[in-house]
């Protein structure tokens, strides 16, 4: 049974991996995970210098769902380097991080800082509000995602992964300006921007009012963007939001993902990456499937 | 070492109108300390994410008859969302999800503070009393204990607490000890500590850290956040800090790997 697949030349020993933000550098989880086991793990979000993100509270449960607004605190570059990437090189996994920044300068810093790290890949976060277009992101604006991923291919040492906001109009247009100016795969969905009201203390739960949304309730709308987008282009798609176990998997790889990501699954159960690989791999054993490849895309 | 397991509830009972305390079975038992809590899981689908419940006593640790046998855990907490009412609608037999044991206690506080005749000043206020009956068990120094209730109709743990030190009450009402808050209750009393721990809702611990700043005197407070993963990972529970702190470069600490339990001085409360 063969499950590896490859993505711009990176190989990944099986689709599985992290979704950004929700296992940190794998420390934590490498309490309950082999991470060896993991097709790869990506990191959380991390920008030029440290950044404090938003005050609490951050985080809300919702139906079959989770809002956060943590605003992509993390240590910085630096701190970044010197500890999680240490950490992840004893790992036999492939290991993607995850780039944010609030400028183009910004994005380019972090890129050019990783640059001769032996990192496998980057995703660029282009969710982050932008402060100068307006607080509006990179990634809900044409011609500002043309420009940034322009811009960062020419500067990548490694391969990049755009990650795409759901929060559009048209997200199979968003994939193909991403293609259209050198992205090598696109990964989506990040999460929908929700909000929640506590309605005896008549005010918002989070404290930044709005949150991204997550979890189970939006794997529909995650599997309809990652069957759009994969129709759109044909560089690699990575799909996720929502997965917890192999069969919402199969979903996505089915609708043309390459490889998936499981989030907020790992709240519930610190096992659920490994879960889904097991499950996938069942899968495979009881319905004859040699290569995991002969199920991408094949709903069409 | 953390693990997630499931659970086997022994026992359960309503101490108090919304408060329930549930004994369960479980091997996080050999390895808690007083302070730490459980992530405990919903059985539905619909609620993704655990509730961080305090451990309230470890058996083992303490001198009632509940706690003789090992291998449990005692939890009480307040009904407040669908969470916690699942939870309180379980019974003996039935099976609970928990991943544990969480945070870092008050231990590495006592290791430093506590000797044999160390005067120790335990304050719960609400819901936060009840960490402080498995920290008087494990404390072995002269304990006193301040429980602040909304109402005397509405008390729970107060025997448990009489084990270990004498026990002042403060009531938001007055319909049971000193009418106020437990900041009252002690001036009244007129107590004096080498160390004080607390844990309850945040402007009672911001009287805390007043009290003990004014006065010198250590202090340690445990802290509440909303969790989302509950190991460290998501960065969804911090809270604000004095300094920039080591692990994160920013003011900001998280409530589930670097506390909850926090010297008064590290936190903004
Ligand atoms: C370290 C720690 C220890 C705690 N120990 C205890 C204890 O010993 N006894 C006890 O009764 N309660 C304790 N709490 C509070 C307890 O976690 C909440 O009351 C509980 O999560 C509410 O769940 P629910 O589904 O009933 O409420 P809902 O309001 O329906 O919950 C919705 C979401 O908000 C979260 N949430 C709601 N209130 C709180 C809160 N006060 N703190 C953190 N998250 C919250 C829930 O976990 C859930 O994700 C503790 C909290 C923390 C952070
Ligand atoms: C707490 C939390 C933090 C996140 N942080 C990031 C981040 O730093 N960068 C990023 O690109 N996506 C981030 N995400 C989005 C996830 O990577 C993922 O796209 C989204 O949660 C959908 O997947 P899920 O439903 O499986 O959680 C975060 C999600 C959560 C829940
Ligand atoms: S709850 Fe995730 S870091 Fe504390």
């Amino acid at each position: 049974m063969n499950t590896s697949v490859v993505i711009a030349g990176v190989k990944l020993k099986n689709p599985v991996m992290t979704a950004s933000g929700t296992f940190g550098s794998g420390m934590e989880y490498s309490e309950f995970v082999d991470l060896n086991r993991l097709g790869a793990v990506v990191t959380k979000g991390v920008s030029l210098t440290p950044w404090e993100g938003n005050p609490t509270p951050r985080i809300a449960e919702v139906y079959g769902g989770m809002l956060n607004a943590i605003g992509l605190q993390n240590p910085g570059i630096d701190t970044f380097i010197k500890r999680d990437l240490e950490f992840l090189k004893n790992c036999d996994t492939t290991v993607i991080v995850n780039v944010c920044g609030k400028t183009m300068e910004e994005y380019i810093g972090v890129v050019e800082r990783l640059a001769d790290t032996d990192v496998d890949m980057l995703e660029i976060n282009v969710s982050c509000p932008n402060v100068k277009e307006g607080a509006i992101a990179f990634g809900q604006n044409p011609e500002a995602l043309a420009k940034i991923t322009k811009a960062l291919k020419e500067k990548a040492k490694q391969p990049i992964i755009m990650k795409l906001s759901p929060n559009v109009t048209d997200i199979a247009l968003m994939a193909k300006i991403c293609e259209d100016n050198g992205a090598d795969a696109v990964s989506l969905i990040n999460t929908i921007t929700g909000m929640k009201i506590d309605i005896n203390r008549r005010s918002f739960v989070l404290a930044n009012r709005t949150g991204g949304m997550s979890g189970p309730a939006v794997k529909p709308v995650a599997v309809r963007m990652v069957y759009q987008a994969a129709q759109a282009v044909s560089i690699p798609v990575i799909g996720m939001g929502g997965i917890v176990t192999a069969e919402d998997a199969l979903e996505f790889i089915m609708a043309g993902a390459t490889a998936v990501a499981v989030g907020c699954a790992n709240f519930t159960d610190p096992y659920a990456t490994v879960k889904v690989i097991e499950g996938i791999e069942k899968y495979m054993t009881d319905n004859n499937v040699e290569d995991v490849k002969e199920l991408t895309g094949c709903v069409r | 070492m953390k693990i997630k397991e499931t659970a086997t509830i022994i026992s359960q009972e309503c101490l108090c109108e919304g408060v329930y305390s549930m004994w369960l079975a479980t091997s996080i038992a050999k390895k808690a300390q007083a302070g730490q809590f459980v992530s405990v899981y919903s059985n539905s689908d619909a609620r993704l994410l655990p509730r961080p419940i305090s451990i309230c006593e470890i058996a083992g640790a303490g001198d009632g008859a509940d706690t003789k046998i090992p291998g449990r855990i005692r939890l009480v907490y307040r009904t407040v969302g669908e969470g916690t009412r699942e939870f309180s609608r379980m019974s003996a037999g039935d099976k609970l999800e928990i991943l544990g044991p969480n945070g870092n206690g008050f231990l590495p506080a006592l290791r430093e503070e506590i000797r044999p005749g160390t005067k120790a000043l335990l304050i719960g206020g609400g819901i936060g009393i009840p960490p402080m009956v498995g920290l008087a068990a494990q404390l072995g120094c002269d304990v006193t204990i301040v429980a602040g209730y909304r109402t005397g109709k509405e008390m729970f743990l107060t025997e448990e607490l009489e084990r270990y030190g004498k026990l002042y009450i403060s009531t938001d009402d007055g319909s049971a000890g000193t009418k106020g808050c437990v900041i009252d209750a002690i001036e009244e009393a007129g107590l004096n500590a080498d160390v004080i721990f607390s844990c309850g809702p945040r402007p009672m611990l911001r009287g805390v850290k007043d009290f003990s700043l004014s006065r010198s005197i250590p202090s340690y407070v445990s802290m509440e956040e909303r969790m989302a993963c509950g190991v460290g990972a998501c960065l969804g529970c911090v809270c604000s800090a004095e300094d920039v702190d080591d692990h994160s470069k920013v003011k900001n600490k998280r409530v589930c790997v670097d506390g909850p339990v926090f010297e008064v001085s590290e936190v903004v409360l």
